[in-house]
């Protein structure tokens, strides 16, 4: 019986497969943005400003000296779950594009969403008494500082080394492997403040104001958890490839 | 249902028994619970566990049951073979006594298997007194070990606790744990640091 449903599982995900839509260079922004609006951020973090009209997608990464091909790898990791690049997309596809991609959802998630989560978070603890606000404060600078900590070993560390691997064709005293060991998790105290918001915090608690802090807290879980596939499923192997190249030479 | 029975002899015998009167099917057979056995355990789906206790050691047979519910959401009832502590068998949800009649036993995982059906894992949720002290010396920083000496309990049980809390709260991490704790009063902001 359990084979049974392995082998209908993996029949449900080949018709998903097919039923699927290919992104492709020469489909419309519009019906992009239409198919999954979560694309939206992935926009904006590269530039690419809406008011677009008809043109395709070919159109739009020209205008914006991006690699179409990184372009549709990030949009792809984003709209389908478990979506794995061909070794012929990662081959063409250019990691500085993805490091820029990268770096500015890392601005993003430091200069807008923690902020506003925040600021959530404190509209919500106003009527908690003294003691619990300081509480959910502390765990909430804790957690800040995780992924400020976390974004600030890629931003100093990771990205220079991949920028400098470009321009000079080979970098010394780095790999790429030790980014993917030392890759760590952050998503676990975010995963645990959103189950005290939802069943810990008092029952006073503003339901209006707790919902608020709770779609913050998943949309930022599932774009973290995006960002991550895109670190690891394009990033890695792509320089993975290009270093091997490297050595070849 | 599903024996854990380290005897084929006693492990046969009671699927005769159970085969003759009908009502219950033994669906498998495991006689410890290595790590093959618990892959068993988690697909086999039985809704009643038959466990001799003697399959745990000596210091892990107090948290047997709990062990048991990492894998499976099944009733557990202990099957006594020889004496244990009233500990060991307050955990389960009845025992039977190799002694005892059939009859008695079919009643009593019955009773068992009616009494979940009433109220699904109703007291299962919540953590337990154990629960929560094991919870308080994890927010207070202490160490798995630590807190093994200090209740005289394996490192193992303290490890199999913690799970139980994270499966029960859904929280993970220390700091989270700590804000549990702080926020169901069940320690003094000023016992930590």
């Amino acid at each position: 019986m359990e084979v049974g449903t392995m082998e209908n599982e993996a029949m449900v995900k080949k018709r998903n497969m097919k039923d699927r839509t290919v992104l492709s260079p020469t489909m419309k922004m519009a019906d992009l943005v239409n198919l999954n609006y979560r694309l939206l951020g992935v926009l904006s973090r590269l530039g690419v400003n809406l008011g677009f009209g008809e043109i395709t997608v070919e159109e739009a990464c020209r205008k914006h000296s991006l690699d179409v091909g990184s372009f549709l790898l990030v949009c792809n990791v984003y709209t389908y779950d478990d979506y794995i690049p061909s070794g012929a997309l990662l081959s063409t596809g250019k990691p500085a594009d993805i490091v820029k991609y990268l770096h500015s959802s890392h601005a993003f998630y430091l200069d807008h969403e923690l902020p506003e989560l925040q600021e959530a978070l404190e509209r919500l603890v106003v009527q908690c008494d003294m003691k619990q606000k300081l509480i959910i404060d502390r765990f909430f600078s804790e957690y800040k500082k995780e992924v400020e900590n976390h974004f600030a070993y890629e931003e100093t560390v990771v990205f220079p080394y991949i920028e400098s691997f470009a321009s000079t064709c080979g970098a010394r005293g780095y790999s790429i492997e030790q980014f993917e060991e030392n890759h760590s998790n952050i998503d676990e105290k975010l995963c645990d403040l959103k189950n005290i918001v939802m069943k810990y915090l008092p029952e006073t608690c503003d339901t209006v104001l707790r919902n608020d802090v709770l779609y913050h807290i998943c949309y930022l879980e599932e774009d973290l958890d995006k960002h991550t596939l895109i670190e690891n499923n394009v990033l890695i192997p792509m320089m993975t490839r290009l270093e091997e190249n490297e050595k070849r030479k | 249902m599903l024996l854990i029975v380290p005897s084929r002899i006693v492990a046969r015998g009671i699927e005769g028994v159970f085969n003759d009167l009908g009502e219950f099917f033994v669906e498998g057979i495991l006689t410890d619970l290595s790590r093959t056995s618990e892959v068993r355990l988690r697909n086999m789906d039985a809704d009643l566990i038959v466990v001799d206790p003697v399959i745990f050691d000596c210091a892990s047979r107090a948290s047997g049951r709990s062990r048991i519910s990492e894998y499976s959401d099944a009733a557990v009832v202990a099957l006594q073979t020889i004496q244990m502590e009233e500990d060991v068998w307050r955990q389960y949800d009845d025992t039977i006594n190799i002694y005892d009649d059939p009859p008695v036993i079919i009643r009593k995982l019955r009773a068992v298997l009616s009494g979940r059906k009433d109220s699904p894992k109703a007291e299962s949720q919540e953590l337990s007194a154990r629960e929560k002290e094991i919870l308080v010396c994890v927010a207070k920083g202490m160490l798995n070990k630590e807190i093994a000496d200090l209740y005289n309990i394996s490192i193992y049980t303290v490890i199999s606790h913690r799970k139980n809390i994270t499966r029960k709260t859904g929280i993970k991490t220390v700091a989270g744990l700590t804000v549990y704790a702080l926020l169901n009063n069940l320690i003094d902001a000023s016992s930590i640091e």
